[in-house]
């Protein structure tokens, strides 16, 4: 049995497979046979027993995300679901390759899903910059109508489903599931208060899902393999294959798909090669921008949800940036903070105008116009842009990496102050 | 309270209302929490993050977590603090964040010494700076007459487009840009076109949107003189605050009735209040040399003289009173010249509809709603009134009504219905049934589903619905298959009601329209159903006039009368007849007395013609009680004291009175003895006395302050003058004084000169004043109403249904327009309303204009009883073919009777 | 004014949607794809299309980043300055456009040929430096192959 479902359908030249020779390669038998065999139901608690927890950076278990949807006759219709593809997490490019090389995988867990959750509209939501990805999912979803596996009455089952693309036009806040519903409304992206959760409330005041791209690429090998197949992918017990990355100086940067919960030391030793010769790791960010720093010392740490938790960071979207002893620690959180300070929404004080302000501090001790009082500042809005203190999760997120930065390179931040430059630049 | 839930806070065990927040409710405690985002009549967002407070899971839980009070459903069992170190040192932080980029501008800022954000900042603690990079800053927009805007001081709060957009449905402002560069205004610059827009000065916690006319003759809040008045620009009676300094009135703030405008006012009623100031005001009274035919200024002993010697040889007296004049001097010049011979200075047509509408309520089962029960309404239909042209707030209030079903729709998703974003979300652009039907198209018509016809069709389309409900509302022959679709959807959307309205008026001059409104109210009663009904009437003290026990005589009985037996007296109070009948009947009218006698504060074509003119004090300079469309009567009371030469209309006529030896009088001496006698003479008014405390009233011996205890520069005000300081004038009228001596707690509701509290120097105050948030007031909402439903008594119906309009060949029927800005007599005087106001125009169907080979703007002539005037076209889409659509009011333009045939011919 | 082109494009996203304002975000980059930025006129006449007022419009159109508001060059740069790219060094890539054409962040080249501007984190980490030049995506960046790049762009 395949180990790595997720890539399974990806070819070396990453030329994504048309349709015919997906459906040849075992493709859309997972949903023939549901539609033929399988309850709503039935799907929802595979997909739970499975374990699969949501890849788009929260994991929340999917099963049980999709059962707080309304089901029966008197549930409120269209119901929706929407493939989340707007990967502009900095230092993530996972779902990209699943958009550009496995389009059928995506369209084809997209299909199923929404039958377990009996949608009627789904929407594959695109960044912007991903070009290619929608117009590869564009002819795919063609190809797809054209199979008639979209649109009335799919293959006879009774089950019909209208599937379209969303191309976005570029802010961080789409990826956040609420705003995402709002930017699909043709609003501003800002957040929606939640409760009311999506599931009941979403799109159009309708029912809703959202799930990540890896999350909904899962899928069809659940259905064809089953929970506890999936299960036993994982290292650790979580459930499935993880598409892993790595960038910054490091031998071969890339993306793998490994069992989840390999070790973070056999992901940057093997798989990325290691260090680039004459760099030492400093520091990395285990999955994106808005998760803590971890070091040398939770190598060992196996990259699940839950034990990169218990070292104090988030798995994230699984893909490590790697921070180098020639980067500046100060630089590289700056680099991340002017990213959120630019993203936030402006809907919420703390994060409106704290981001900038921890830029803009962040800023002058790079530039050597630190104060140590600097540092109590910006431990203070670590503190106070903490989850529930901000309107939705990307202030939080922000705060990561301030927090773990402060916490592991703070000498670093001081030597700035005090020798009124950065040590790193000549 | 519906449902109730203890909860502790800081210890301390409460039990609250549970459908409320927990922001709500402590401040409903009376617990200072601060808050920016949240509003009363908005709900809450979340946003600001201001609110945040502890909260517990349990007794065991001693760390708690922060959470905003504003986004909290109450619990039974709740433990929470507001005054957690924690909590406290974030809702600092927020303050200090909002802070970073705010310009501290304060001692240039319009609203310094009244802002929120300055109360909150001193409520949190904030006093550091900790912040030292540079500030962002911002290009302000030209936004018209009204509001000015300085956006370097935005909070980001987003209540200012939550406002102007969910609330008010104005479409042309919005929020503009991302992250901290976020910019509140209009896509570019120009006059806001919402006809709220005024609200935004007080619903804008900090100084970005300010009053422009006040920052035209600017003073501090602490600086200025307040009373508690009523809004004189239309019939709903709104409650206001109007303020004064050196004699010149500074502005009008809403003031908060739970039972009429809330926390609102239309921009009609805000800023119309400059005609106050207008350079045509009377402030002295003034007699006609009888040569030159000049007017001279008098003092008021020599104007008394003047006019004694004027009735000395008077053989017969006529009076005209005025729906725009209060109960008071109406009843005192009725008593003066005594109810043969006084007359009500309306159209004979106007009298007879108001008095119809009147009837309908007196005697009928339908209760006349207040503004805020129009809010909970849920399914409405208006007849023939275009209710943002005609009474505002109304039509603002419909805009809440039409969320009352779609909100309701939340519950089951158990979406608490102050929480405003998500019942948006769920409930999208839903709206509950409106129906409007007018022969042109208006602003709620993007709420409502509409009829455009003329005034007797939309009467046939309603005696359709009445007859639905019940056969002893006659039965409509030959109805088109339109108006039976649409009286059958209205009639379904009725009987699903919970609670119906229909809304009528006078506007259309058709009398069909209202009792086919009142037959579906009482059609829909009879058949078990509750329905409630509202009137619109023209004028601030229209339904006032309608209750008092007089003749019920218009302008042209007036002029009839005399024919019979002749007058040398006219007697006119607060009145211009020219706006009420054709010129020339007018002149002619005038022309047949000896003396014309005028009692009035703006100089208008009538005052002109008159031999003495008695300099009558505005709504600032008077007291009175007025009678709203709803039937509450309310009290105003004069702002400052304008000194002996201006008084109210009814003391300048007792001053006649006496001086005239009508002795018995001389017991009138302050405004109660006016309206004992009134309540005595006219018993429908019985209780007016008691709707506002007694001028002996005091508290602690003290009487209550129309300055704040702040007011400076008493002593050097008028140094230029005199160095001594003089005697400040007294009221003998009221319980309030002039100065900013007396009693510093809250007064009784209906004698709020304004809004304080310490700590709370904005008007959001009010929280302070209210019993619950958003309800009424501390000592009930003022006012009283004097009209309620005969329950039990099978109603009347009305059977005359008219024939369906047709139009004529070269002939047009004349409707009436009617303008926010521009057809009032007294807001048209102020000059922001007046840049708004449109010049003269007719306007005609862009069908009809087709054929007639007609353009927009092009001169068209037009005849209209035997006189033909030459005004551009203005083409209306919706408008019927077949009628003419003639502007009311405006400066320059003719008056031309609605509801005649008028013909046309190009230019 | 709308060319009917365009009018036809925006009508087709309407049916992705129940109700048209809901295709604010196709429309303006409909137009944007013909005319390479938005201008005032165009968000009335969009705004018009979509049965919404310009104020609405633009309150969309310029939360996002990727709606130009003010005219840009025939071509337009998008490099990448999020963390792994800072990392990889795209600030000597940056350097060399700047040098090169003589523009900077938000600037058009005087012949208008190229705008520059940053982007957020282009999705491809592994091949850091990144940019994109009117949507064509360039990786594993180093100063000396960019005028190559350019090239292809007049
Ligand atoms: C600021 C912010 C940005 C996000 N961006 C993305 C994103 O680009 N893609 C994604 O799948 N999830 C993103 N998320 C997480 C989503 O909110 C959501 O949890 C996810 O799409 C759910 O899918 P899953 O359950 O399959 O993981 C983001 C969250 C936040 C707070
Ligand atoms: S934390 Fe607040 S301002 Fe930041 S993106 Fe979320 S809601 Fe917007
Ligand atoms: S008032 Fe509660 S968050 Fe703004």
């Amino acid at each position: 049995m395949d180990d790595k479902p997720l890539t399974k359908y990806i070819r070396t030249d990453q030329v994504p497979m048309d349709i015919k020779e997906y459906e040849h390669s075992g493709g859309y038998e997972a949903l023939r046979k549901i539609l033929k065999t399988m309850q709503p139901k039935d799907v929802m608690d595979a997909v739970k027993d499975s374990g699969l927890r949501g890849r788009g950076g929260a994991g929340f278990p999917t099963g049980m995300k999709w059962s707080f949807v309304p089901m029966g006759d008197n549930a409120p219709h269209p119901k929706y679901l929407v493939a989340n593809g707007d990967e502009m997490e900095p230092g993530t490019f996972k779902d990209r390759l699943l958009l550009e090389s496995a389009p059928h995988q995506l369209i084809e867990g997209m299909i199923i899903s929404a039958y377990a959750i009996q949608a009627d509209i789904a929407y594959v939501f695109i960044r912007g910059e991903y070009t290619l990805a929608a117009k590869i999912i564009q002819a795919s979803l063609a190809e797809a109508y054209q199979a008639g596996y979209l649109g009335k009455n799919i293959l006879g089952s009774g089950f019909s489903l209208e599937m379209y693309v969303h191309t976005s036009i570029g802010r961080y806040m789409c990826g956040e599931e609420t705003g995402l519903l709002n930017a699909l409304e043709g609003k501003r992206a800002n957040p929606r208060a939640k409760p009311p959760f999506p599931q009941s409330s979403g799109l159009f005041g309708k029912p809703t899902i959202v799930n990540n791209i890896e999350t909904l690429s899962n899928i069809p090998h659940i259905m064809n393999n089953g929970g506890e197949w999936f299960k036993k992918l994982s290292l650790t017990g979580e459930g499935g294959t993880k598409l892993y990355g790595a960038s910054g100086k490091v031998k071969k940067p890339g993306l793998w798909e490994l069992p989840l919960g390999v070790t973070l030391r056999e992901l940057l030793e093997e798989h990325a090669g290691g260090m680039k010769d004459g760099f030492k790791l400093k520091g990395l960010l285990p999955g994106g921008a808005s998760t803590d720093f971890l070091t040398e010392e939770h190598l060992d740490v196996n990259m699940d949800f839950t034990n990169v938790g218990k070292a104090g960071s988030r798995l994230g979207t699984g893909t490590i940036i790697v921070m180098d002893d020639k980067t500046c620690p100060v630089g590289f959180v700056h680099n991340l903070e002017a990213f959120f300070a630019q993203e936030s929404c402006g809907w919420c004080t703390p994060c409106r105008e704290g981001l900038p302000w921890v830029q803009r501090i962040l800023n002058a001790i790079e530039e050597g116009n630190g104060e140590m009082r600097d540092l109590d500042i910006l431990s203070y809005h670590t503190k106070y842009l903490g989850p529930g203190n901000t309107f939705c999760a990307l202030a939080p997120g922000a705060m990561e990496p301030l927090q773990s930065g402060l916490k592991y390179f703070r000498e670093d931040f001081e030597r700035h102050i005090k020798e009124k430059r950065c040590p790193w630049r000549s | 309270m519906a449902k109730t839930a203890k909860i502790t806070v800081d210890g301390k065990t409460y039990e609250v209302d549970a459908t409320k927040n927990l922001l709500e409710v402590c401040l409903s405690l009376k617990l200072d929490l601060p808050y920016f985002c949240w509003h009363p009549a908005m709900g809450s967002v979340g946003a600001c993050r201001q609110c945040a407070v502890k909260k517990f899971r349990d007794e065991n839980d001693k760390v708690g977590k922060l959470f905003m009070a504003c986004m909290e459903p109450i619990v039974d069992g709740m433990i929470i603090s507001i005054q957690d170190a924690e909590a406290k040192e974030f809702r600092k932080g927020v303050i200090e964040w909002l802070m970073t980029n705010h310009p501290h501008d304060c001692p240039v800022c319009d609203e310094g010494g009244e802002c929120h954000l300055q109360d909150m900042t001193v409520m949190t603690g904030h006093d550091y700076r900790r912040y030292r990079f540079k500030k962002r800053t911002y290009k302000n927009q030209y936004l018209g007459p009204f509001i000015n805007h300085e956006m370097n001081r935005c909070i980001q709060c987003y209540r200012c487009v939550r406002y102007y957009r969910d609330y008010a449905g104005g479409k042309d402002f919005d929020v503009f840009g991302v992250h901290n560069t976020v910019y509140f205004g209009r896509h570019e610059d120009g006059v806001l076109e919402n006809e709220f827009s005024g609200n935004l000065v007080e619903v804008c916690p900090t100084g970005v949107f300010t009053d422009k006319t006040l920052g035209k003759h600017y003073t501090r809040k602490w600086d200025q003189t307040y009373a508690p008045s009523i809004c004189v620009h239309c019939s709903v009676g709104c409650n206001t605050i109007a303020a004064e300094r050196y004699g010149l009135l500074r502005r009008v703030q809403s003031r908060y009735n739970g039972e009429v405008n809330g926390y609102f006012l239309c921009d009609r009623g805000r800023f119309g209040y400059e005609f106050v100031n207008s350079p045509k005001r009377i402030r002295k009274p003034l007699r006609k040399n009888k040569e030159t035919r000049q007017f001279e200024e008098l003092g008021s002993e020599d104007a008394l003289k003047y006019i004694r010697k004027l009735l000395s040889d008077s053989k017969r007296i006529i009076g005209i009173g005025s729906a725009r004049a209060s109960l008071e001097s109406n009843f005192t010049l009725l008593s003066f010249v005594e109810k043969q011979n006084f007359y009500w200075g309306e159209s004979d047509r106007n009298i007879q509809l108001i008095q119809k509408q009147y009837d309908i309520l007196r005697n009928g089962p339908a209760r006349t709603p207040s503004l805020r029960d129009i809010e909970k309404c849920d399914v409405v239909i208006v007849l023939g009134e275009d209710l943002t042209n005609t009474a505002p707030m109304i039509a603002l209030a419909l805009r809440q009504s039409v969320r009352q079903e779609p909100v309701q729709s939340a519950t089951p998703y158990r979406i608490p219905h102050w929480q405003d974003q998500a019942v948006r979300e769920l409930t999208q652009d839903e709206k509950g049934p409106i129906f409007i039907a007018t022969p042109l198209a208006t602003r709620l018509d993007e709420i409502s589903e509409t009829y455009r016809a003329a005034a007797d069709d939309i009467a046939r389309l309603g005696f359709m619905v009445a007859n639905s409900f019940s056969d002893r509302s006659p039965l409509v022959s030959g109805a088109t298959d339109e108006q039976k679709k649409l009286s059958g959807k209205i009639s379904e959307a009725l009987k699903k009601a919970k609670r119906p309205l229909i809304i009528a008026g006078p506007s259309l001059q058709s009398e069909a329209v209202i009792e086919a409104a009142a037959n579906i109210a009482n059609a829909m009663i009879t058949s078990g159903k509750t329905c409630e009904l509202c009137f619109t009437v023209p004028e601030v003290n229209s339904m006032g006039m309608a209750m008092m026990d007089i003749t019920h005589q218009g302008i042209e009985s007036a002029f009839e009368a005399l024919k019979n037996k002749p007058a040398d007296t006219l007697i006119i109070l607060e009145n211009d007849l020219y706006r009420r009948a054709e010129e020339q009947a007018v002149d002619s009218f005038l022309g047949k007395f000896k003396n014309v006698i005028v009692l009035d504060y703006l100089e208008n074509s009538t005052s002109l013609k008159a031999d003495a003119v008695l300099s009558s004090g505005s709504f600032a300079e008077s007291d009175g009680t007025f009678v709203n469309n709803e039937g509450r009567a309310q009290r105003f009371y004069q702002v400052y004291d304008a000194g002996e030469n201006i008084k109210e209309s009814w003391r300048w006529l007792r001053d006649i009175m006496l001086n005239s030896g009508l002795h018995e009088f001389g017991k009138w001496k302050i405004l109660s003895d006016f309206t004992n006698a009134l309540s005595k003479a006219m018993p429908v008014f019985d209780g007016i006395n008691n709707i506002t405390p007694p001028p002996g009233f005091r508290i602690a011996g003290e009487k209550i302050p129309r300055e704040p205890f702040r007011y400076s520069g008493r002593t050097a005000m008028f140094a230029n003058k005199s160095v001594h300081e003089p005697k400040p004038p007294e009221d003998i009228d009221s319980p309030l004084s002039f100065t900013m001596e007396g009693y510093r707690g809250k007064p009784p509701s209906s004698i709020i000169p304004f809004f304080w509290s310490p700590g709370w120097n904005s008007q959001q105050a009010i929280n302070k004043y209210q019993i619950e948030i958003g309800g009424a007031l501390h000592g009930g909402d003022p006012g009283k109403r004097l009209i309620e439903p005969k329950s039990g008594k099978t109603p009347a119906f009305f059977t005359k249904i008219p024939q369906a309009f047709s139009p004529r060949n070269g002939d047009w029927f004349v409707v009436p327009v009617y303008h926010i800005f521009g057809s009032e007599e007294l807001s048209v005087n102020a000059p922001g309303i007046n840049e708004l106001t449109p010049k003269p125009y007719v306007m005609i169907s862009s069908e009809d204009a087709g054929s007639l080979g007609l353009t927009s703007e092009k001169q068209i002539e037009l005849e209209a009883q035997g006189k033909t005037y030459s005004l551009p076209a203005k083409l209306n889409l919706g408008l019927p073919k077949g009628l003419i659509g003639i502007p009311k009011g405006l400066p320059g333009m003719p008056e031309i009777k609605t509801g005649s045939w008028v013909r046309l011919k190009m230019g | 004014m709308l060319t009917e082109e365009e009018k036809h494009e925006i009508e087709e996203e309407f049916k992705l949607y129940p109700y048209k304002s809901a295709a604010a975000i196709e429309a303006l980059k409909v137009v944007q794809k013909h005319r390479r930025w938005v201008s005032d006129e165009s968000i009335k006449d969009i705004a018009q299309l979509l049965g919404i007022t310009p104020d609405e419009l633009d309150s969309v159109a310029t939360f996002y980043n990727l709606i130009y508001r003010k005219p840009v060059g025939r071509n337009v740069i998008h490099i990448c300055n999020s963390v792994s790219c800072w990392v990889m060094g795209y600030e000597s890539v940056l350097k060399h456009l700047i040098d090169h054409l003589g523009i900077t962040y938000g600037q058009t080249s005087s012949d208008g040929r190229f705008t520059l501007l940053p982007v957020q984190c282009l999705g491809t980490c592994d091949h850091a430096p990144a940019l994109m030049i009117n949507g064509d995506l360039y990786r594993d960046l180093t100063p000396d192959i960019i005028n190559s790049i350019l090239e292809k762009y007049q």
